[in-house]
C-alpha cells in the first residue's frame, strides 16, 4: 500500500480528512523548504505537496508565478526539489510528498531518470498539470514501476466520460479544481463543489482533494465537510512571500495558519 | 530523404490526438480539455461542410483582398543574378500580413460556437490587429494580450487595436515577450471557457490548433502553387518563408508536401547569432524537443527544463518554441531550417525597399534575407519563392531607432 492510500486509510478510520499544504520548492531560499516541511507536519499537515518552480507557470495566478520567480532566482531546479525530498525522508519515514508542477522540466530530465531519481528520493505521488492521461502512456507506466502515485486534476468542466478516464488512469488521490481559473484566483462554491463531488465518486474510490478558492479557516473546514481533503496553496505562499526578507519567520508563521486550518477542520 | 510513401503520410499529419509524428499532442491542463475537445468536434465538422467553406472563401476574396499576387521580383533578381525570385504578397492583405486568413476562419467557429468573447496573445501585433478587425466585423468583445517589451516596440499596432474596440493587456511577467502573451491568454482562457473563443495566432499550441492554423493559411500555398504554374509553367525549386511559431511556413509549405523536388527552407530568428545564445531558433540550434503552451515540439530551455528568453529584432519572430508541424518536417527530413540574424534582416528591410518599393515586415525582411544570400548560388532559370508574410508599416519606428531617430 502506498503511503498516500495508508495516509487516507487511517484518517479515515480516524474520521478526520487530509490537510493539504502547497508550497513552491525553494522559494523564497532552498534553505528555508525542508523546515518549512517539518513546521508544516507539526502544524497538522497529512501530506505535502511541493511545486517544481517553472520558468512558465500557465495555470498559476500572480501569487504562484512570483514564487516560481523567486525559487528560480536561487537556481532551484528539478534536481534540487528531490534532493529537497530525500533530506525531509531521513527524519521524516511517514508524511507521504508529492510533487506538483509542468512537464519540461522532468520532460528534459528525463521520464525514467527522474522515476529513478523520485523512487531514490522516497516520493510518493506526482502531479503534472499539463499532462493529461491521454498523453502520459509511458509516464504512467515508469511511475507505477517506481511506486509513485500519479495524481491528476479533476475541474469543473471534466464530463462523465472523462472522469472515468481520469480515475482509471491515477492513483492514490484526485485533485478536484474547485473553480474555472488560475491558482489564487476566485472564491469557491461548497454546493457546486458538493455536488460535483458526489458525481465523481460515483466513479472511483480514490479519495478526493479539493483545492483552488479555499483561503481561510471557514473555507477549509466548509471543504473538509464534503472532501476527504483539503489543498491550501496561495494563502500560504503568500504569507512566505510577505516574509521573503525575514526568512528564519517563515517556517512558524506558515505553520500558524494550517495549524489553524487543523483545527477548525477538526472542531 | 524520405519517400513518396513517407511524404504521403507528412501530408495527412496529425493523427487523431494532434501528434505530427513524437510532436504536437494535447498538453494542457484538465480545466481546458473541454473546450480543446469542443472546437476539435466544431472544426471537424464545419471544415468539411460546403457551407463553411463558402463563407470563408467569400470573406477572404471581399473583405481579406484575395488572391494575393505573386510578383516577380525582377530587379532584385537581376541585380543578385541567380535564381528568380518571386514574393507572395501577404503584405497586400487586409490589416497587412498573413495573419488575418486564420482570424477570419476562427471568427466563423467563434460565431458558430455563440461565443461572445475572442482572446488572443500578440507579438509584433499583426495577430492582435487581425483579430480585433474581425471582432469589430462580427461585434465581438476582444482582448488581446501583449508583452510589454512589445507594446513598446509596436505602438503604432497598439494603438490600431485599441482604435478597433480591443483591450489590450499589458503582460508584465517573464520576459515579457510573446511567449508570456501566450502564458496570459491561456490563464484568461481558464478563466473564462464559458465565454470566451481563444484565438491562437500561430500554428502551435493545443491540438487541434497547430492543424486548423495550418488549414486556415493553407490558402497560400494552394494560391502560390497555382500562381506560379501559370506565370513560370513550372513549380518553384525552393519556398522560404520565416518561422516564429511558423504559421505564414506552415501555410506555404503544406500544399506542397508531397512535391518532392520543391525545397522547402524556414527561415528562424538568429538575433545577435546563434553562436551568442541571444536568438529565437529553436530548430536551426539543435534544440531537444520540450513541452509547452500546449504542444510537444522543439523548445529552447535550459538543462533543469526552464525556458530560455529569446532575442530577435522582430517581436513577431521572439519565441522560444516553434508550431509542432515543423519540427516533424525537419525530423522527418522534408523542410530545411536555417536562421538569419538581426543585421542581415535589417540590410533585407531596406534592400526590398530599395530595389523594389516593396517595404517588409522584418519577420518577413529574415526570409528576404536568406533568398538574397541563396539567389547568387542557383541558377538564372531556377524560382525562389518567398513568403512576404506581412508589410513593414509597423517596424518603421523600430528602423528609425536603430538609425538614431525620434519620432
Amino acid at each position: 500500500m502506498s503511503r498516500i492510500t495508508e495516509c487516507f486509510n487511517n484518517l479515515k478510520s480516524q474520521g478526520r480528512k487530509a490537510l493539504i499544504p502547497f508550497v513552491t520548492a525553494g522559494d523564497p531560499d532552498p534553505k528555508v523548504t525542508v523546515p518549512l516541511m517539518h513546521a508544516l507536519v507539526e502544524s497538522g499537515a497529512d501530506i505535502l505537496e511541493l511545486g517544481i518552480p517553472f520558468s512558465d507557470p500557465m495555470a498559476d495566478g500572480p501569487v504562484i508565478q512570483l514564487a516560481c520567480e523567486r525559487a528560480l532566482l536561487h537556481g532551484t531546479r528539478l534536481t534540487d526539489v528531490l534532493d529537497m525530498v530525500a533530506e525531509f525522508r531521513q527524519t521524516d519515514q511517514t508524511t507521504p510528498v508529492v510533487l506538483m508542477g509542468y512537464l519540461n522540466p522532468i520532460e528534459v530530465m528525463g521520464y525514467s531518470v527522474f522515476a529513478e531519481k523520485a523512487k531514490a528520493a522516497g516520493l510518493d505521488g506526482v502531479l503534472t498539470v499539463d499532462l493529461p492521461p491521454e498523453e502520459a502512456g509511458v509516464f504512467n507506466q515508469l511511475m507505477k514501476a517506481a511506486d509513485i502515485d500519479v495524481i491528476y486534476l479533476l475541474s469543473p468542466t471534466t464530463e462523465v466520460e472523462r472522469v472515468k478516464l481520469i480515475c482509471a488512469a491515477g492513483s492514490g488521490y484526485v485533485y478536484y479544481v474547485s473553480v474555472k481559473g488560475v491558482t489564487g484566483s476566485a472564491s469557491l462554491n461548497v454546493p457546486e463543489v458538493a455536488e460535483k463531488l458526489q458525481m465523481i465518486r460515483q466513479h472511483t474510490d480514490m479519495p478526493v482533494g479539493v483545492g483552488f478558492g479555499i483561503r481561510d479557516d471557514a473555507s477549509a473546514r466548509a471543504v473538509s465537510e464534503i472532501a476527504d481533503g483539503v489543498i491550501v496553496g496561495s494563502v500560504l505562499v503568500n504569507k512566505i512571500a510577505e516574509l521573503a526578507g525575514d526568512q528564519d519567520k517563515i517556517p512558524d508563521a506558515v505553520a500558524a495558519i494550517t495549524a489553524s486550518m487543523r483545527q477548525a477542520m477538526d472542531k | 530523404m524520405p519517400t513518396k510513401e513517407d511524404l504521403a503520410i507528412a501530408k495527412q499529419m496529425p493523427d487523431a490526438g494532434g501528434h505530427f509524428g513524437q510532436f504536437g499532442g494535447r498538453y494542457v491542463s484538465e480545466t481546458l480539455m473541454a473546450a480543446l475537445q469542443q472546437l476539435e468536434q466544431t472544426y471537424e465538422m464545419l471544415w468539411r461542410d460546403p457551407q463553411f467553406q463558402a463563407e470563408f472563401d467569400y470573406d477572404l476574396a471581399h473583405y481579406v483582398g484575395r488572391p494575393s499576387p505573386l510578383y516577380h521580383a525582377e530587379r532584385l533578381s537581376r541585380e543578385l543574378g541567380g535564381a528568380q525570385i518571386y514574393l507572395k504578397r501577404e503584405d497586400l492583405n487586409h490589416t497587412g500580413a498573413h495573419k488575418v486568413n486564420n482570424t477570419i476562419g476562427q471568427a466563423l467557429l467563434a460565431k458558430f460556437t455563440g461565443k461572445p468573447r475572442v482572446s488572443a496573445e500578440t507579438g509584433a501585433g499583426q495577430h492582435g490587429v487581425a483579430t480585433a478587425t474581425v471582432a469589430a466585423r462580427l461585434g465581438l468583445e476582444c482582448t488581446v494580450y501583449m508583452g510589454e517589451e512589445d507594446i513598446r516596440r509596436q505602438a503604432l499596432n497598439v494603438y490600431r487595436m485599441r482604435l478597433l474596440g480591443a483591450e489590450v493587456v499589458s503582460v508584465t511577467s517573464g520576459t515579457r515577450t510573446l511567449k508570456d502573451a501566450m502564458n496570459e491568454a491561456m490563464r484568461d482562457w481558464v478563466t473564462n471557457v464559458d465565454n470566451t473563443f481563444y484565438i491562437i495566432g500561430t500554428a502551435a499550441g493545443p491540438h487541434p490548433y497547430p492543424k486548423l492554423v495550418r488549414d486556415f493559411q493553407s490558402i497560400i500555398g494552394r494560391e502560390a502553387r497555382q500562381q506560379c504554374l501559370a506565370q513560370t509553367g513550372k513549380l518553384p525549386d525552393a519556398l522560404v518563408a520565416c518561422v516564429g511559431g511558423g504559421s505564414n511556413a506552415i501555410g506555404l509549405f503544406h500544399p506542397f508536401i508531397e512535391d518532392a523536388d520543391v525545397r522547402m527552407i524556414g527561415v528562424e530568428a538568429g538575433g545577435y547569432g546563434i553562436e551568442t545564445g541571444q536568438h529565437a531558433a529553436p530548430l536551426s540550434s539543435g534544440c531537444a524537443p520540450g513541452v509547452l503552451h500546449g504542444n510537444r515540439t522543439c523548445l529552447m530551455s535550459d538543462d533543469g527544463g526552464q525556458i530560455i528568453g529569446t532575442h530577435s529584432v522582430s517581436a513577431g519572430l521572439d519565441y522560444p518554441g516553434v508550431g509542432p508541424e515543423h519540427s516533424y518536417l525537419q525530423d522527418i527530413g522534408r523542410a530545411e531550417y536555417t536562421a538569419i540574424n538581426d543585421d542581415e534582416a535589417l540590410h533585407a528591410f531596406r534592400h526590398l525597399t530599395l530595389t523594389e518599393g516593396i517595404m517588409p515586415a522584418l519577420e518577413s525582411s529574415h526570409a528576404v534575407a536568406e533568398a538574397m544570400k541563396m539567389a547568387p548560388t542557383m541558377d538564372k532559370d531556377q524560382i525562389i519563392l518567398v513568403n512576404l508574410s506581412g508589410r513593414g508599416d509597423k517596424d518603421i519606428h523600430t528602423v528609425a531607432e536603430i538609425d538614431g531617430i525620434n519620432f
